[in-house]
This record gives C-alpha cells, structure tokens and sequence, in this order.
C-alpha cells in the first residue's frame, strides 16, 4: 500500500496575525505542520501499521523552510519526503498547488492520498478535492473514520455533515481529507528526530516534474489577494461583576430590550 | 569558536519536549500538587518517546544523547512541572552511576532491562544525619563472603516507593569517611527493604519522598559499582554531571512564572489600563528574562562541558546557583504581579514559588554551591 | 457569457435550507448592479415543490434536475450536472453556500470548469464589471479581499452574513429542466449515521451557547444544553472542552472546529483564547460568563457576567424561560 501525505507548513495558531502593506507579515511567524496533516499523517502510520505493509510518502511544496514540515513528518514515522521546490511555486492559489501536487503524484504510485482538510493559513479548503479532478480520482471529505477493505482495493470512511455522519465508500486510488476526530496523532520519539538526519529529502522542481512556468506561481493564479486588512477590533461592552444572580437577570433582560433577541 | 544555537534535531527535540508538556504535564500539574499522588502514567507516556533515559547509551535502551540534549528536555518538563520533572532528574541520577561506572555485565544487568520498560530508578545518598555533609553517611554495608549485608536509614529519597533500582551510597565504616564509601545496585523488591513516611512537602508534591530503611539487605558483591572505596567519588562525579539538569529544571520553573506573568501583566487591568503599561511591571518582568537567558547560557555550558568530558565542577555549581537563586526570585516576583490571585491556587504562580524553593536546597544547596566556588577561587 | 448569477440551491430532508434564501437575496443584489438576473438550480429527487419559494424570494429561473440519481449527494455526480449548466448558460457568478455539502461540492467543480473558487466568502463588490470578494482567513484573523482571474466567478458563501430577502409570493420563477447527466460515480454514499435527536448546525445557527473548561466535567454540559435547549439555540464547545474528551470535535468553535457567525453568542466558562476567539468574534452579541474577571473573552464580550457560571447559568434558564412564557 503506498500512502502518500500532502502537507503544508502553515504559521502556528496561537500566532497573531499581523498586516503590513496590504499583506499579511510573517517576519515573526513560527511555522508548524498544517494541524489537519497531521491527523493525516497518523492516519497513514495507522493503516500501514494495521496491514504490516505500505510505505508512507510526505510531499509539499513550499520553499526552503518547509522542509521542516516534511521532517516533522519523518520524525513521527514517515518512511519517505520529497520537498517540491521551485522559485516558480511560490505564490501559488488552490489551483496551481493541486497541479503542482498531481504532477509529483504523476510520477509517484499511490493507492490512497492523504490531505488535512484545510490548511490553517488562508483557509481554502480545496487543494485536496482539486487535486482529486485532476488526478481523476474519487475523494471523501472531513473524514472522520477510515477503513480500508480486507482487498485493499476501496474504503469505507465516515464524513462528519449536519446531523451524523455520512458513510462513503470509495475505490482506491482515492483522496481523503483528515478532520479533526479522524484519530489522536502520536508524538514524534527521541529515536524517530535522529533518525532524520540520516535521511535525504529529495527536492523536485518544476522541470523535473513537468510543471511549465506559466502554470503556476502568481501569474496563473486564478484567485489573487489583493489585499488583506485586520477586522476591526471587536470593543468589549458592560461587564457586570457585583452579584451573579442580579447580573445574570440584567443580562437576561438586556439582551431581550436592548438586543432584541428573543 | 563559540556558537551557541541548536541544531535542527535539538530544536526539534525541545519542540518535542515543550508539545509533551503542553499537552501531557500542564493539564494535571495542580492536581497532582494537590493530592501529592504520583502520575506514573506520564513515566509510561515519557518513556514511549524517549524523554526519560536521555543520557544512557543507546545499546542500553536509551537516547544515546548528551547532557546538553537532556538539558533541554529538562528545562521544558520543569516548566510543567517541577515536582514530575525531579522525578525524571532523579532517576537520571540513579542511573548516571551506571553510565560512568558500571561494568559491561552490569549494564545489561541492570541499565537494559530497567530502559526497555517505563522505569525510574533512584538514587540514595542523603540519611537523616547526612544531607550537605555526605561522607558522614552510617549506612552500613558489611562484606560477608560474596555479598554486603546493607544496613541504615536512607531520607528523603526521590522514586521512594515507584522506582525499581535503587542506587545506594553506603559505608564500609563509619570511621573511613569518604574512603570507606560503595556505591550498590539494588532492586526495589529486595527482601529487608521498607518504606518510611512520605514527606508532606511545601513543593515539587508530584514527586515521591520517602524513607528507604534498609535491613539485613543481602547485596551480591558484583552489584557493586567501581571499587571498595571508590564510591564517594563516582557519587560526586555523578551530582557533577547531573547538576546542569538541576540547574535545567530552575531555569524551567523560571521561565514558567515569567510567562505566566507576562501573560497575566497584558491581561489585568488596574486604573484603567493593563498593569504591563507600568514600569514598575515592566522592570520586574525584564530583570526576570535577564536573570533566565543568564541562568540557560550558564547551564548551556556546564551540560556541555560535562558532555566533553571536562571537570565542570566549578561552572556546574555557579549554574546551578545562579540558576536555582534566580527561579526563586522570579517565581516570587511573579506572585507579586498577580497580587491577590497569585497568592491563590486559582493560578499556577503560588506552585512554582513552593517548588522553586527547593531547588535552592536539594542537589547542594546554594550555600554549599558558594563554598564549592569560593574553593576554586581561593585555592 | 451572461451577467446573470447562479445559485446552487441546497435541500435538506425535502425543503430548502435557509442558506439557499441567503444566496438568492445576495445573488440578484449583484445581478441587479451587473443588469443580470438570479437564477438558480435544484439537483435532486422529487423536488417538484421546490422552485416555487425560491421564485418568491428573487429567482427570475430555476434549472431542475430531478432524477432518482441524485436523490444522494455526490460530488462527481452533481459537478457533473452543474458543470454542463454553467457551460451552457454561462452566469457570471456562482454561488454556492459553504455548507458541508457545498464546501464538497464547490472544488470539484472549480476544477472541472478550470476556474477559480473563492472560499467562505462574506462580502462581494462590484466596481467596473470586476468582482471584489471578501473573504476571512487565518479563522477570521484577518480579511483578504479576492479577485478572479477566470470566468465565472465562483464562491462558497459564509452562512448567516446575507439576510434572506423577504418572500414575495406574487413573484414566480421560470422552470426549467436539465439533464441528470452524472457521469461516472465512484465515491457513493452507502450509509447515514443519524444522531440521536435534533441538533441544530453550528455554522448555521441563530443562537450558540458554549462551555468551556470551566464547567470543570463533562456531565456539566448538561446545563449548556438546558440552557440552548430553552433559547432553541446550538450547542458548542471549547478546543480544552473538546481536547478533554467533554464533547466530540463537531461541537469546537474556533481556529481548528467551527467558524461560526450567530447572532447571539453565549460563552460560558471559556476564557477566551486567541484560537477560540477567532472562531466566533464575528457574532452579532457575546455573552460571557467567567469567574476570572481578567479572562480574554470579557474582552469582545458585549455583555459580561463575572461569577460563578453554576451560579449564573440556572437563572438565565429561568429567566429565558420566564420571557417565554410572557412573550
């Protein structure tokens, strides 16, 4: 079984975000791994560990730094990294960053695709599914359970939607998306962080792996920002803290007369 | 040349650590300070990765790392908790012995099996009568034929009673003072060993403190490590090695109480603004990243110099007094800008100032730590 | 390529969900700036009743596709019937509600078309023919304003940001029908694990009431529960409530569970962490309940009880419960 992880270096979320010509400023940001992945990466130790066979791949694109998403993935127990690497990757949008990703999947064997079901930066949620048409394959979204068939050929996988869960059964090769729930992700080991420096991330770029210039990159994105800005700081009101059962009446009323709720 | 940032893997390995705490040590430090009752289930989650038996060999069921690398393992710990984190020293002290010591048959003996499973051992050294001055220890351990015959009284011995090696300094006689000294391996099951009364501490309560009291304790002779005789040195040796971990954990409950303030000094507000607008909260918070970064530089130096093998007796006692003098200021500070509610268990300040205490008496006091420095000053 | 805009309805248990309504009163506001019209489309089985409201509400035409295969959402099957409508009638703009099913749906689509989707969007302008849209990231941390390069423009739609339009039952859509052209299915549904009892979708709801560590154990979620049950409101939790083991994951407001924009937001025992705030500082109202008077959440709170929430939460119950039965 060849499992391959997508991940993404994204700015940890206790970070604050900060603005600074119409961009968001990253001069302080501290990077982690895309939390979602992370569900995923566990996922693909999970089945290998359950079927005693498979290999587990990590791909990103990103620049130099996110390599060391890919080493926090090996760190826990990822067999193999390949870093997509070119100038003409950076600034990418959903779209060009699928391709990107289906043009390495191109030249790799999977049986099933892992990607978190949304990077914790910009928010999309679409890579995954994107790449999935591109790679003309079927996908299952905000998987929150997984079982692979005793054949090894299709799963079954739980999706969370409004009201339960939904029970999907899909062929192989597929795209799963990993929410939160899909399993506890495991800590890396001593052992396992050692480990990595012995290991070589090949770097694939945009020749190699058949991706021309124009394809992505900021001049093929389809969706562009053209600006970001900070909400407006939400200014707290009356806090009340004489008693708590008067308080708790006022407040009652107040929102009934002066919010008009209810 | 001089360069003192980490390497990936060591940062990578402090991101370990600092995630493990986070998530594992942080959310039952109160509780367990309260009901003083040891989470062995963290021993068991730490020796899954790694974060106990830094410094064994590998070949042993270690990490096959250094001080250095356990230093920074213990500072994020001790930032969680300092009571969990003396736990971990502790063992690491029992085991060090080992490392400098022990004989290849011993360590498969003993290190292996105890590294393979979640396990801590202990180190027991101080008795009632012996605590900064430990060539006066009396327990007795009586040469007959193949075996010592262990004898005395060993207080407040950190793992007491969830350890399974003990580590036992012990005196041929008396008389010898440091000359007379063994240091044996023992298993906490061996017959004639009881527990005495669990010490109801001030801090650091996560961690087990007993009496050991060792009667009639029959200790083959191969159990010995080193030398007859050898023993006072390979105990001094081994608190040499280890006391830039004791310094680590300082530096851990340090930087916890400093972030804690921070944290609280951004959110309180007073006469109508956050009580860090104030430069009365401002110079306090800025002594205390002072005294920290100083204090990790210090251990930073000792932890690696005892890694090169060099004597770092001198450096390790300033860290460690600095370091140890410096969490007590800080986490005194610290309840000082919480006011009232830091001087509640509402908030985890009250908690690092009780365990930051004893960091400035056990591993050497922070008297005996200026003794030992001045002795290298004036000899 | 028309300047008309197309909404992708969405039905749930045989009736529209509010978020279709939404669309449409936002969807004709734009085509109305573009000199287009809204029209919109229904996939699914037996949906005869359907496009009347949504002609009441603004849809000068309604595509329906209604065959027994698309009784079950899927998104191969559905992007394929939606892909040949959008290039056949060629809308400007296509909105799709960022529910869980439109969030599956809408890539697929994208990528079928080769065109650009903006994602959870909460405000569109016009300016020269060009579409600015807003959207949040980074959980609301910050807001990106996104143009396309490609055409149609394509976003999901943040629920609970566009006031549904008031119905006009004089007005009536046009209807007409479309293929059920599926194509190839792969990933099927085979099976739907209903909870037990109602429960109202975070992203979609009027009213939210959450608890946080401060209920200090998990049977004490049952007064939140009270408490939303009496306001008929959703029930959510914090990320240390949920990491706790207190309440599975669907239940998580904030930066990794739900982004929510309810109008009334009540928080109790939860003080208020960046990752937390984030996903629901957008609500209209914030109530909080806290013992610490320093917590983070007093902060954005528009109404702010310091106490105990044992003490507090049991007489806004009765309160609530009072004004009810006045009301």
């Amino acid at each position: 079984m060849n499992i391959v992880i997508c991940v993404k270096q994204v700015p940890d979320t206790e970070t604050k975000i900060k603005v600074k010509g119409g961009q968001v400023d990253h001069t302080e940001t501290k990077y982690v791994v895309n939390p979602y992945d992370e569900y995923a990466i566990e996922e693909g130790l999970r089945i290998k560990e359950r079927l005693e066979e498979g290999k587990l791949t990590l791909i990103t694109t990103g620049p130099e730094r996110a390599k060391d998403a890919l080493k926090s993935g090996l760190a826990v127990g990822a067999d193999e990294a390949i870093h997509l690497v070119d100038e003409a990757f950076e600034g990418s949008d959903p779209y060009s960053t699928a391709l990107i990703l289906s043009k390495a999947l191109e030249k790799m064997d999977y049986d099933i695709v892992f990607c978190g079901k949304q990077g914790v930066d910009e928010d999309h949620a679409q890579v995954g599914i994107i790449l999935a048409e591109l790679l003309d394959i079927p996908h299952v979204s905000v998987v929150t359970k997984l079982e692979i068939a005793e054949d090894r050929k299709s799963i079954v996988a739980h999706r969370e939607v409004q009201g339960g869960h939904e029970v999907v059964e899909a062929p192989l090769p597929a795209i799963i998306t990993a929410q939160k729930g899909l399993n506890e992700p495991r800590y890396a080991s001593i052992k396992g962080i050692m480990a990595v420096k012995k290991k070589i991330i090949p770097e694939w770029n945009a020749e190699e792996i058949g991706v021309d210039k124009d394809m992505a990159g900021p001049g093929a994105a389809k969706i562009k920002f053209t600006e970001v800005t900070l909400p407006p700081e939400r200014v707290g009101g009356n806090v009340f803290d004489e008693d708590p059962v008067q308080d708790a009446i006022k407040v009652a009323h107040l929102l009934r007369d002066e919010a008009k709720i209810l | 040349m001089f360069n003192p940032s980490l390497s990936n893997e060591q940062n990578a390995l402090r991101d370990l650590a600092r995630r493990f705490t986070q998530n594992e040590i942080v959310p039952i430090a109160a509780e367990a300070d309260r009901s003083g009752e040891y989470p062995w289930e963290l021993v068991e989650k730490a020796h899954a990765i790694g974060l106990i038996n830094v410094t064994v060999p590998e070949e042993y069921g270690g990490g096959g790392l250094g001080h250095f690398e356990d230093c920074l393992v213990v500072e994020e710990i001790a930032a969680g908790c300092a009571g969990i984190c003396s736990s971990f020293v502790t063992s690491s002290l029992g085991l060090t012995p080992l490392n400098i010591a022990a004989t290849p048959e011993q360590m498969e003996r003993f290190m292996k099996p105890l590294c393979a499973e979640p396990a801590l051992a202990a180190f027991c050294l101080t008795e009632p009568g012996a605590g900064s001055d430990a060539a006066s220890i009396r327990t007795r351990a009586r040469r007959d034929g193949d075996f010592y015959i262990l004898n005395g009284t060993k207080r407040f011995i950190t793992n007491a009673g969830v350890a399974r090696l003990y580590t036992v300094a012990a005196t041929l006689d008396p008389k010898l003072r440091h000359r007379g000294f063994v240091v044996l391996l023992v298993p906490a099951d061996a017959a004639g060993i009881s527990l005495g009364k669990e010490e109801d501490k001030m801090g650091q309560r996560a961690a087990s403190t007993r009496e050991v009291i060792f009667e009639d304790v029959r200790v083959p002779v191969e159990s010995r490590l080193g030398r007859e005789g050898a023993g006072f040195r390979l105990v001094m040796d081994t608190l040499d090695k280890l006391r830039a971990e004791v310094a680590a954990m300082a530096v851990g409950v340090a930087r916890a109480a400093m972030e804690a303030a921070v944290k609280y000094a951004k959110e309180r507000e007073q006469f109508g603004q956050p009580i860090a607008s104030f430069q009365g909260i401002q110079f306090k918070l800025a002594d205390m990243a002072i005294k920290i970064e100083a204090s990790r530089l210090l251990v930073w130096r000792a932890a690696w110099m005892a890694d090169q093998g060099l004597r770092n007796g001198y450096e390790s006692a300033i860290a460690k007094c600095f370091a140890a003098d410096s969490a007590m200021q800080i986490a005194t500070d610290a309840v000082q800008i919480f006011g009232g509610y830091g001087y509640t268990k509402e908030y985890p300040v009250e908690k690092y100032m009780r365990d930051a205490k004893l960091l400035q008496i056990y591993e050497g006091t922070s008297e005996i730590q200026r003794l030992v420095i001045s002795r290298w000053l004036l000899k | 390529m028309s300047n008309n805009v197309l909404v992708v309805a969405e039905t749930q248990g045989g009736a529209l969900k509010k978020i279709s309504f939404e669309l449409i009163g936002e969807g004709k506001r734009i085509a109305d700036q573009m000199g287009g019209r809204v029209e919109a489309v229904v996939l699914g089985h037996e949906v005869a009743g359907i496009p009347e409201p949504l002609g009441h509400h603004g849809a000068e035409k309604v595509y329906v596709a209604d065959d027994p295969v698309l009784a079950n959402y899927t998104a191969e099957g559905y992007a394929s019937v939606l892909a040949r409508l959008v290039k056949e009638t060629e809308p400007t703009l296509v909105l799709i509600g960022a529910t869980t099913q439109g969030k599956d749906l809408a890539p697929r689509l994208a990528a079928r078309l080769a065109v650009g989707l903006a994602s959870d969007c909460t405000g569109f302008e016009v300016q020269d023919g060009e579409f600015y849209i807003t959207r949040p990231i980074y959980a609301g941390k910050a807001t990106a304003t996104v143009t396309q390069a490609t055409k149609p423009y394509m976003a999901t739609v943040r629920p609970n940001i566009f006031a549904p339009p008031e119905p006009d039952t004089s007005h009536d859509a046009a209807v007409e029908n479309i293929p059920a052209d599926i194509g190839d299915i792969r990933a099927n549904v085979i099976d739907m694990i209903k909870e037990a009892g109602e429960r109202i979708e975070l992203t979609e709801a009027g009213i939210i009431v959450s608890g946080g560590r401060g209920l200090k154990a998990p049977e004490n979620f049952t007064l939140i529960e009270e408490l939303a049950g009496v306001l008929g409101a959703a029930v959510g939790a914090s990320r240390a409530a949920v990491d706790a083991g207190w309440k599975d994951h669907s239940y998580q407001v904030g930066q990794t569970g739900k982004v929510v924009t309810p109008t009334l937001y009540i928080a109790c025992g939860i003080s208020g962490a960046i990752q937390h705030l984030a996903g629901m500082k957008t609500s209209k109202y914030i109530v909080a309940v806290n013992k610490d008077p320093d917590a983070p959440i007093f902060k954005v709170a528009d109404y702010g009880i310091v106490g105990d929430l044992f003490k507090v939460v049991p007489v806004l119950i009765e309160e609530f419960k009072k004004m009810k039965a006045e009301a």
